[in-house]
Order: C-alpha cells, then sequence, then structure tokens
C-alpha cells in the first residue's frame, strides 16, 4: 500500500514539474531575439529547476498556490533579467536566484493540528480514515462539552483506548500500549515524566526493532513510529516537550547513513536518546538549580504550585517536580527557607509534593488556591514550573498558574519561572481556549457530608462541567525565566529557539 | 410547666442546665433574670422567662452555625429572626424609659455578637434598631433632630454643654411606636431579595457570560429573575473546599439557565471571555470593600485584569460599620481537616495548614453595588451608613 502511494505522490510531482515547464518554456518564448537562448538556458535550468523543486514539493506538500505563482513570478523576473544580461554570467544568476526564492517562502502554511478542530467534521473525518489505516481505535468524546471548547476533545477516564484493541495487538508494540494506558490513566503525569516514559519506551521500540528486507532503517523505522505516535496522541494529546522529543528523534533516524549496519545503527539510535534526555532534562535540571539557589536567600518564604516543582516559601504551585528538585537542592545546601505548598482540586497534586518536601525536613505551609491571597503577603518568592513556553513569551503550565502570577502581582512578589529549553516551542497563543486539554469531567463531582451535589449532571440538559487542564501566563506576570542557558526575560524564548535552530 | 426561681442561687444553675454548649464565662447572666429576683407577679415572670428562653435559643443557634460553608441560615432569615427577636424584647421586657431599653439591647447585642463575631448581620440589627429608638424618642420629644443626628460645627459651638440625652424622659406612646417602627423594619427585610431582583433585567442583557463564585441566594434570584426574559450563560466557580458552587449550579440549571462549573484554579483562564462578574457577599465594610467567600479577591483581580465589570449584589442590612485593618478579628479559620484530611497520615503534624473562610476585597476593584435601594458605587457605601446607623452605636 505504501509503495503504491509513494508511486502517486512521484507522477504528482512529475506532472506538476511537466507543467511548470510548459509554463516556463511558453513564458520564454515570449521575449523576442533570443532564441538561442531559450534552448541554451532550459538545459541547465532544466536539470536545475526540477532538482530544486522536486525536494521542494516534496518537504512542502502544503505550498499554496499563490507561493507557486510568485515563485514563477520571480523566475520570469529572473529570466528576464538574465536575458537583457545575454551572457553566461546571467546564468548562475537566474539559477542562484530561483533557488532563493523557494527558499524564502518555505514556512508559510502551517497545518492546523488535529485536536484543535473537532469541531470540523472534514478533519476528523480525515483523522479517522488515518486510524483506521494504522489500524489504531478511535477515542471517542464523552459528555457534555462546553461551547467554548467545542473545538477540543473531552475523553472520560474510564473509557481507555486499550478497551478496543485486541490482544496481542500486532500494530502496537507492547511497551507503547502501556505507555498509553498509563497517559491516560493519569499514572504517568508531568511533561518532564511523560518525556521521558516516552524515550525510555522508543528505546524499547528500537532494541526489538528489525529491518524488514529491501527497506531501509532510516525510512522504514520512521514510518514504524508514526502509528505508535497516533495511538499516544489518542490517549493523551502530546505535549510540546513530547513533541519536540520525537522531532529529535525522528531527525536522527533519517541522518542514519544507509550504508551503516543494522546493530551499529540500532546502539546509535539508543545512545542518542540516552544523551537526549541525559542533557536536556538530567544535566538541564542540574544547571537550573544552580541558578535558582542563588535567587534563594536565607530566611524566605517561598510560594509553591505543586505542577511547578518549586516553590519556595515561594509557593510552589501546582507541583512541579523540578521546582521540587530545586527546593531540596536548596535546602541542602543549607539555605533557610520556608515553603508554602499552593493546591488545586481535582487533582491535588500538591499533596505528593508535600509529601516530598516534608521528608527532606523543609518547613512546609500547605493551603488551597482559594486561599492564595490570604497567603501572599508572607510571602516573598513565587516559583513557577512551566509545560511550555511559548514563542510570544507566554508560559503555558497547570490551570492556576496565571492565577497565582497575577495575585502574586498584585502584591508585589517576584515570580520566577523555571523551564528546561526542549520545552520551548514554536506555537504563539494569546488565552487558553484555543489550544487547551479538556480532562475527565467526572473529576469535579465530590462527596460531602454524605451528598454528591453534581451526582447526575448528565441527566440536566443545561449543566456542564469543566475540567481545564493547562492554562497561559501572560509574560508581564512573569519577571524572570530560569532556564539551563541561564537567565532569561520572558520575551527572549524566540531568541533561544533561533539559535537552537541554528545549531541544528 | 412553670418554673420559679426562688433562691438567687438556684438561678444561675437553672439557667445553665437549659443550654446544650457551655456558656462562656465571661458572659454576663440576662439583666432581665437579675432584676427579676425578688418580683412575685406571675404572669411577668412568664413572659420574661419565655424571653429569655428565646434569647438563649438563639445564642445557641448562632454558636453552633458557625461552619465554613455559611450559617445554617441565610443572612437574610438571620436579620428577621433577629429584628424579631429585638422586637419581642421591646414588647415584653420590663422598661420604662427609652435609654433603659437602649441599655438593654446592647447588652444583648454584646452577647449576640460575641457569641458568632462573623455573622455581622445580627450586630447590624441591633444598631439599626437602636437608630429606631433614638428617632422615635426624638419624634416624642417633638424636636426636628432627625435631619441633623451628627452635630454640626455650628451646633457643637452654640449650644454650649452637651445637648446629649440620657433619654430619661419617660413617653407612654414611645413603646408603640417603637414596635411599630421595628415592624417597618421587618417589612423593608423581607421585600430586600425581591427589590433587587427587580433590577436585574437592567442589568443583564442577551447572549451574555456571567460568572459568579459560591452560593449566595441574592445571585440566585437576580440570576433567575432575569433569566425569564433573557438567554445567557452562566459560570460559577466552585469555591472549595466547601464546594458551594455546585448547589448554586444545580439550582441554576434547573431554572433553565446555561450553567458551566470550573474549579477556582480556572477562574483567570476563562476570565477572558466573561463579560460581568456578579457575586454576593458576607458583609459591605464601611469603606466600600467586602468580606467575602475565599477566592473573591483573585476573582476580582482577575476582573480588574480583564476590566470586567464586578458588580455585588447586597441588600443593606449586610452593611456594616467596620473596617478591615482588624487582623486578628478579620478572618475566621475552620477546621484544616477540610484542606487536608486526616487520612493524609502523619505529615499532619509536621505542615501548618490554613482554612481561612473570608477574603478581603478592597473598595477599588468593585465597580457597583447593587442594594434594595438601589444602586451605589462604592464610594458612596460610607454614605449610607450614616443613614442606617448612630456614630455613638458603632461600638455596641
Amino acid at each position: 500500500k505504501e509503495e503504491k502511494q509513494r508511486l502517486r505522490k512521484e507522477k504528482k510531482q512529475q506532472k506538476k514539474n511537466k507543467e511548470k515547464n510548459d509554463e516556463k518554456t511558453s513564458h520564454e518564448e515570449q521575449p523576442a531575439g533570443s532564441a538561442s537562448q531559450p534552448p541554451a538556458q532550459p538545459s541547465p535550468k532544466a536539470v536545475p529547476v526540477p532538482a530544486s523543486e522536486a525536494p521542494a514539493p516534496a518537504d512542502k506538500p502544503a505550498k499554496s498556490k499563490a507561493d507557486l505563482k510568485a515563485e514563477r513570478r520571480a523566475r520570469q523576473e529572473a529570466e528576464r533579467a538574465s536575458k537583457g544580461k545575454k551572457g553566461d554570467v546571467g546564468q548562475p544568476a537566474p539559477t542562484g536566484k530561483l533557488k532563493a526564492p523557494p527558499s524564502e517562502l518555505q514556512p508559510v502554511v502551517k497545518r492546523l493540528p488535529e485536536h484543535v478542530q473537532v469541531d470540523n467534521p472534514e478533519v476528523v473525518k480525515k483523522l479517522a480514515k488515518k486510524l483506521e489505516r494504522q489500524q489504531i481505535p478511535l477515542r471517542s468524546d464523552y459528555g457534555y462539552k462546553v461551547s467554548l471548547f467545542s473545538h477540543l476533545h473531552q475523553y472520560s477516564r474510564k473509557a481507555p483506548l486499550t478497551q478496543q484493541l485486541g490482544i496481542p495487538s500486532t500494530v502496537i508494540h507492547p511497551a507503547i500500549v502501556r505507555l498509553g494506558l498509563q497517559y491516560s490513566q493519569g499514572i504517568v503525569a508531568g511533561s518532564n515524566a511523560r518525556s521521558v516514559a516516552l524515550l525510555h519506551a522508543f528505546q524499547q521500540v528500537i532494541r526489538d526493532y528489525t529491518t524488514p528486507p529491501n527497506e531501509e532503517l532510516s525510512r522504514d523505522l520512521v514510518n514504524k513510529l508514526k502509528p505508535y505516535i497516533s495511538f499516544l496522541n489518542q490517549c493523551r494529546p502530546l505535549s510540546a516537550s513530547m513533541g519536540n522529543a520525537i522531532k529529535y528523534i525522528k531527525k536522527e533516524i533519517s541522518n542514519i547513513p544507509s550504508q551503516c549496519k543494522e546493530e551499529e545503527a540500532k546502539i546509535k539510535l539508543l545512545n542518542c536518546i540516552e544523551r537526549y534526555i541525559n542533557e536536556k532534562i538530567v544535566l538541564a535540571a542540574k544547571a537550573i538549580a544552580k541558578y535558582s539557589i542563588e535567587k534563594i536567600s536565607d530566611g524566605d518564604v517561598i510560594l509553591f504550585p505543586p505542577n511547578c516543582s518549586f516553590n519556595v516559601t515561594i509557593s510552589t504551585s501546582i507541583s512541579s517536580s523540578l521546582v521540587n528538585h530545586i527546593l531540596c537542592e536548596a535546602f541542602e545546601k543549607k539555605r533557610k527557607f520556608r515553603v508554602i505548598v499552593v493546591d488545586s482540586r481535582p487533582r491535588l497534586e500538591g499533596r505528593e509534593a508535600l509529601r516530598r518536601l516534608v521528608q527532606k525536613g523543609i518547613s512546609c505551609t500547605y493551603v488551597l488556591i482559594s486561599a492564595v491571597s490570604y497567603i501572599l503577603p508572607e510571602v516573598s518568592k513565587v516559583f513557577l514550573g512551566a509545560h511550555a513556553l511559548l514563542a510570544n513569551g507566554y508560559v503555558m503550565s497547570r490551570v492556576g498558574t496565571s492565577q497565582i502570577a497575577l495575585v502574586a502581582k498584585a502584591f508585589n512578589v517576584p515570580v520566577l519561572v523555571c523551564c528546561e529549553t526542549y520545552k520551548f516551542c514554536e506555537r504563539v497563543q494569546t488565552d487558553s481556549f484555543v489550544s487547551n486539554e479538556l480532562d475527565d469531567p467526572d473529576d469535579l463531582i465530590v462527596t460531602r457530608k454524605g451528598k454528591t451535589q453534581l451526582e447526575h449532571w448528565q441527566k440536566v440538559p443545561s449543566l456542564g462541567l469543566l475540567n481545564l487542564v493547562y492554562d497561559v501566563t501572560p509574560p508581564d506576570f512573569v519577571d524572570l525565566v530560569i532556564t539551563d542557558l541561564g537567565m532569561i526575560p520572558c520575551t527572549s524564548v524566540p531568541v533561544v529557539l533561533r539559535v537552537k535552530n541554528v545549531d541544528q | 410547666m412553670r418554673r420559679r426561681h426562688n433562691h438567687p442561687d438556684v438561678v444561675p444553675n437553672h439557667f445553665h442546665r437549659q443550654h446544650t454548649h457551655t456558656q462562656t464565662p465571661s458572659c454576663p447572666v440576662s439583666p432581665l433574670i437579675s432584676s427579676r429576683f425578688y418580683t412575685t407577679t406571675m404572669p411577668a415572670p412568664d413572659k420574661e422567662i419565655d424571653l429569655t428562653e428565646r434569647i438563649e435559643a438563639f445564642l445557641s443557634d448562632l454558636k453552633r452555625g458557625g461552619s465554613g460553608t455559611g450559617p445554617l441560615r441565610g443572612s437574610a432569615e438571620m436579620a428577621r429572626e433577629t429584628t424579631a427577636l429585638l422586637r419581642r424584647i421591646a414588647a415584653q421586657a420590663r422598661w420604662s424609659n427609652a435609654g433603659d431599653l437602649m441599655e438593654i439591647i446592647r447588652t444583648e447585642g454584646r452577647r449576640m455578637t460575641a457569641a458568632q463575631p462573623s455573622e455581622t448581620t445580627v450586630g447590624n440589627m441591633i444598631r439599626r434598631v437602636l437608630k429606631i429608638i433614638r428617632e422615635e424618642y426624638a419624634r416624642s420629644r417633638g424636636s426636628s433632630e432627625e435631619t441633623d443626628q451628627q452635630e454640626s460645627l455650628h451646633k457643637l459651638l452654640t449650644s454650649g454643654g452637651l445637648s446629649e440625652e440620657n433619654f430619661r424622659q419617660h413617653f407612654a406612646a414611645l413603646k408603640a411606636n417603637v414596635i411599630e417602627a421595628i415592624n417597618e423594619l421587618l417589612t423593608e427585610l423581607e421585600g430586600t431579595t425581591d427589590n433587587i431582583k427587580m433590577q436585574a433585567l437592567e442589568h443583564i442583557h442577551s447572549n451574555e457570560v456571567i460568572m459568579t463564585i459560591g452560593r449566595s441566594r441574592t445571585v440566585e434570584a437576580f440570576l433567575k429573575d432575569a433569566a425569564r426574559k433573557r438567554k445567557f450563560h452562566v459560570i460559577v466557580a466552585e469555591c472549595a473546599p466547601f464546594c458551594q458552587g455546585h448547589k448554586m449550579a444545580t439550582s441554576l440549571s434547573e431554572a433553565g439557565i446555561e450553567t458551566t462549573v470550573i474549579t477556582d484554579a480556572a477562574i483567570f483562564a476563562v476570565m477572558s471571555r466573561v463579560n460581568k462578574v456578579i457575586i454576593g457577599t458576607q458583609t459591605v465594610l464601611a469603606n466600600g470593600g467586602l468580606r467575602a467567600v475565599n477566592g473573591t479577591h483573585t476573582l476580582a483581580l482577575a476582573a480588574k485584569h480583564h476590566s470586567t465589570p464586578l458588580i455585588v449584589c447586597a441588600p443593606m442590612f449586610k452593611l456594616s460599620p467596620q473596617f478591615p485593618n482588624e487582623e486578628d478579628t478579620f478572618h475566621k479559620f475552620v477546621s484544616p481537616h477540610e484542606v487536608l484530611p486526616f487520612t493524609e497520615g502523619e505529615i499532619l503534624s509536621k505542615v501548618n495548614v490554613h482554612c481561612p473562610v473570608f477574603d478581603y476585597v478592597p473598595p477599588e476593584l468593585i465597580t457597583l453595588f447593587i442594594s434594595n435601594i438601589g444602586g451605589h458605587a462604592p464610594s458612596y457605601i460610607y454614605r449610607l451608613m450614616s443613614e442606617l446607623y448612630h456614630p455613638e452605636d458603632h461600638e455596641l
């Protein structure tokens, strides 16, 4: 089946090139007096042009017609200019110019990810077809969705995807199935933990992989990974850090030279992944801890919302494993500080963070997020963790983070965000609606004093429950971002991204 | 069952036996009883015993209803009960002049506020009744002093010594007048929710998204009344740890209003789509600030950030002449078990847990107060206070 698709693609490309060449030749015949040149030009041009055109359409299938027209226009200009020169000196220039426009117009149209287009039936159909092809079951939405969020998925934890898979699953590696289940049930949560688990699972996949005959490892392995990624996406939408990790792995795999032996290639890939985890996650955490400890002084009260791993009397919020790590390190360095852990329903991740801190011997206070304005006058710093840092400087993190940053700003308490660079992503977003994750709405139901108010919420037609997972914090609430590259302001994120791209 | 107090020392024991809770030692014995040690007339002791019983029952109710979810009864009911009790005191207690009555009410009032300091409605009603008594007395005297209750500078200079009364003159018609005035007050109290409801359509238009927090009966009535004519969407923040917002949401959705329940952590995230924030409050303070359920300050800050108007629906009996600067009396805490349950194990002994019930919201964050007498800006609250309460009654 895939062979047929590839052949179909090649045919399309050839057709396109033919069209372009025809148009070009028709345009070239227009200017008079250069009958000798057109035959001379198309020959060197015909060779570099298809060469430059072929990779171009292959890379960017979504290039719009407008781009092609602009390219053609640029080419015509170049040709006219070269005809004016009437020399071989003009030849390399137009070919150079030909190559330039395609590369300038490269990143024009990005495809919208599927998981924010749930209200578009065509997109949903396309996804269903793709999953069918990959033999992965489609997960259906659950419950009444609030109208503001009808463009997002809402799954129930009680209906994991694995119930619809046969045993043993022939398409998906068991390590991936286990990982998907862990994601959807919330056993593995937190962006660092999820990325590390993903990379370990991929290591297992690579170890068990054997290249089928007549196939190249670099291309076949990438194709094998695609259904796994779709499956994991169905279990729980991928996070930004996971997206970056997957991009890295795919790049590494496709860079494997074809003459490399299978065993060597596998060992190389495993080492790559190991190094990625070590550099981007473990060592980054150590670097961030080193920088942050300079910011923690004796007698501090840090607020910690648990999803950030840090909070020093600082308030730590919604648990971040990173912030947790930083606090423990700081405590070992004999800094004297107090921590306030701020927790929120329904996940209550703060209790785990609290346990870890108390075990280390740090003196802690515990409150719920509604009491933040009561406790904030005591706080000297707020440490937050991040799920991702967006290219316009916004911080995407656990829901509630922006609220804590807002109240801290109102009380003039400095807010520090700790984030590794592998979580930086190129998306931009200004509010928490356009791209978010909806968790199981049944989590909001609580039984107090024997009464469960929302037990039959499904039966009431005008009642909806909203369980958001992420929110975005505007950069004016954040005073400093601590990364493994140093301490930067929130607005320098695109600079770091650019530097990273150039490096790679 | 007739009880007779024969011995002075029997009285305190008997008195104690009536209670279901331990009386605080600082609470004085009711002056009604101490003044009756040596009376022998039959009907008066019964009435007064009856009255004492009622007062004690009311006090024990106050003490019991102190959990974070709110009192056992709503504030409006509390106000009505207090006023009814004060009317009974005015009718049945023995007093010969206004000063006596005011003294009796003040003493009882002090005991009531000591029983549950966070229930400010009780104190407010007592101050209203005291003001009524002053007014009726002044009217009986025939002086036109209702208009300048506050001493004007001119009067201070010209009138020489304190023109102020000990309220010792006896007027026969005073009792009837006072009871009539308190009846008027009761009628006003009964109509407060309706008066606020009637203003709903002025403030809510169609296709709006309104946000609220926790549970307020006033806001519930307000929104339900608007829903009769307009279609809008309500987002309710659940207000952990007691989650009163859930009950509010079920009640609103049963009235056919599109309701969504969100967690407290998502308040800022959804605020960008909200058109108005309408909240209730426990108390309106003298500077125009609020003492409201915890989480309201965050809600107010988020609304300010997005320039969303914050409307407070508060009837006039919630207006209290207190200021927010007393740190130790402002906040009320309940059991930390609500936040970190005892099932968490041994870390409980090493961790401080706070569970405050109220939040202070400064007046700069509030856009409008809607009360039973209309809408006001927060800067006008001090003026309303001077109309409702006499400055000497601010400290009971």
